[in-house]
């Protein structure tokens, strides 16, 4: 069996709880992506998603279990993984195109100048911050624009893989949705390896190939693989009209809904890769679900 | 005075009409000396003739003033000096006192900022040495150094450092975490860390140490020179009162508050260089 670009293998994180014992945030979490692959992944909150996102990132240690990239094990942080965090994380004495060099420079030290900062314009661009706005402060840009310049200055690098820890969790939906756009875009482009947390199910059908379920923690587990057989180039107003848009779309909201709580909390559960879902009701033979056709039926009458 | 003039210009009215009803209350408060009459040859004999001393009007301390600032660095022997050559005695002394103190603080502000191990063994000894007044040091400085120059550099070394080390290792120790992973996801080093992300996070507060330290070693500096002699703005007030020179005496404390303003003002420009916004 050939071993996938990254793989996280048993993954466990045990926390003090304050009163002399141990908290198991998730076990034996394990599963995989594949080079270029575009991963969401979804689970209520306090199921562990941003302790794995550290993990993959190198600034924190799991418990046990081990996390490999390209067949080497991933021990502290590394210019090959790129992290956006949720809260921008830029340098605010320095401006825009300084907070984009500032990167550029750590991962080609021998680049000239000249070259460093003509780099980092063009990624600037690419999410839409050109002219003046560049020698802005962060403290003077929208949470937008702050966001695109977090994404410019990771995507700059050309890590090979991208963390990506809610980005867009703290922007309104209009910004959002640009803004996920511009992300769709400057990805088509380098075909990255994206590993991306979510809250909204939107967010992640319109942008991954796969969709990780977690559980509820305590004990949690990434229980389902979903794939998002909506072919690509995407677009928000597009992938509604998919066939395959409101099924999945259903269910992720009832894996939210019901099953992350029915599941959670077994401290016994074997150790087991997600289990793979794929829905896709164009494949010729596929059963046409009776319910979906109903439902379509009511709002259009 | 309408709305046509903006705060900063109706501040600077007020302020000048307020020195000058201060400085005519002070002319016309100072008794005129009475002019001597008939004396007794034992009044005469006595200095009675001569002016009593008193504090003189602000007139007198202008005159003054114009007669020292025209000609700032005479020297005329060890009780004569300009003003501009004591005041630059005293520069010196808190430049150098002050210039070893951030030498010693910053680096190890930031070493104690680094580990919170460090930041809570050395606070004990800091908040135990920082509220010594700094005069309490120079017997022991005189003691030890055998040399009042050196022993008032001493004093001025051992005051200014409290405030920078306090500021540094707290704004170190306060840097955002946030900004910690950026440096480590960058794969910069312990050294590049320091320099390219941790001092310009905590650079205001260091610098905020740093002005609060040049506030004190001027206050300090006058009553250090007062004991140790010899040269000096503060050297300069004890002498002139020894010469019951009251005129004198009031100008150089206002010559004192005007340096000392000067001070903190680049202090304050170099704070707003650092500054930055969240």
């Amino acid at each position: 069996m050939s071993r996938p670009f990254l793989s996280i293998e048993n993954l466990t994180q045990t926390f003090p709880d304050g009163k002399g014992g141990q908290l198991t945030v998730f076990e034996k979490a394990s599963f995989g992506i594949e080079k270029g692959e575009f991963v969401c992944i979804l689970g209520h909150s306090g199921c562990g998603k941003s302790t794995i996102m550290n993990i993959l990132a190198g600034l924190a240690e799991p418990s046990s279990g081990v996390v490999k990239m390209d067949g080497y094990e991933v021990s502290g942080p590394s210019l090959d993984r790129g992290v956006v965090f949720q809260n921008y994380s830029l340098l605010p004495w320095l401006s825009t195109l300084k907070n984009v060099t500032f990167g550029v420079r750590a991962r080609y030290p021998d680049w000239p100048k000249a070259k460093v900062e003509e780099h980092a314009r063009a990624y600037l661009a690419m999410v839409g911050l050109e002219g003046d706005t560049i020698h802005r402060k962060p403290s003077q840009l929208s949470g937008g624009m702050r966001q695109r310049v977090s994404i410019a200055r990771a995507f700059a690098n050309h890590p090979k893989l991208l963390l990506l820890d809610e980005p867009f969790g703290a922007l309104d939906a209009l910004t959002r949705g640009t803004i996920q756009d511009e992300l769709l875009k400057i990805w088509g482009g380098t075909r990255q390896t994206v590993f991306m947390i979510t809250h909204d199910i939107d967010e992640a059908i319109l942008l991954a190939d796969r969709i990780l379920l977690m559980t509820n923690g305590p004990y949690a587990r990434v229980a389902e693989s979903v794939e998002i057989t909506i072919p690509r180039p995407r677009s928000r107003t597009g992938i509604v009209e998919h066939p395959n848009y409101y099924a999945i779309r259903n269910h992720l909201v009832q894996f939210l809904g019901h099953r992350s709580k029915e599941l959670a909390g077994r401290s016994d559960a074997p150790a087991a890769p997600p289990e793979r879902v794929v829905i896709d009701r164009t494949a010729p033979g596929a059963d046409p679900d009776p319910e979906a056709a109903r439902r379509l039926r009511a709002v259009n009458d | 005075m309408g709305p046509s003039l903006s705060v900063n210009q109706r501040a600077m009215v007020l302020s000048v009409a307020m020195l000058i009803v201060g400085l005519l209350v002070w002319e016309a408060a100072i008794p005129a000396q009475e002019a001597a009459g008939e004396l007794t040859e034992y009044e005469r004999l006595t200095g009675g003739g001569a002016p009593k001393a008193g504090v003189p009007p602000p007139s007198q301390v202008l005159a003054k003033a114009w007669e020292q600032l025209s000609d700032p660095f005479y020297d005329a022997g060890p009780n004569d000096k300009g003003i501009g050559i004591q005041i630059g005695y005293s520069i010196y002394r808190v430049l150098t006192g002050y210039v070893l103190a951030a030498l010693v603080a910053i680096p190890a502000g930031f070493l104690i900022g680094m580990s919170q191990v460090a930041y809570k063994a050395f606070n004990p000894f800091i908040q135990v040495l920082r509220p010594i007044s700094p005069l309490a040091w120079m017997p022991l400085a005189l003691f030890v150094i055998q040399d009042s120059e050196a022993s008032a550099i001493f004093v001025i070394f051992i005051c200014s450092i409290w405030p920078m080390l306090i500021n540094t290792a707290f704004g170190v120790a306060g840097v955002r975490s946030d900004w910690i992973n950026v440096a480590r996801t960058h794969e910069l080093g312990s050294l590049r860390t320091a320099f390219a992300v941790i001092l310009p996070a905590a650079a205001p507060t260091i610098i905020t140490g740093m002005r609060i330290s040049i506030g004190i070693a001027w206050l300090v500096i006058v009553a250090a020179e007062m004991l140790v002699g010899g040269t000096g703005i503060g050297y300069y007030v004890w002498n002139e009162w020894n010469n019951l020179d009251l005129t004198s005496v009031i100008f150089s404390i206002l010559v004192i508050g005007v340096v000392g303003m000067l001070l903190d003002a680049a202090f304050g420009i170099l704070q707003r260089a650092v500054a930055y916004a969240e």
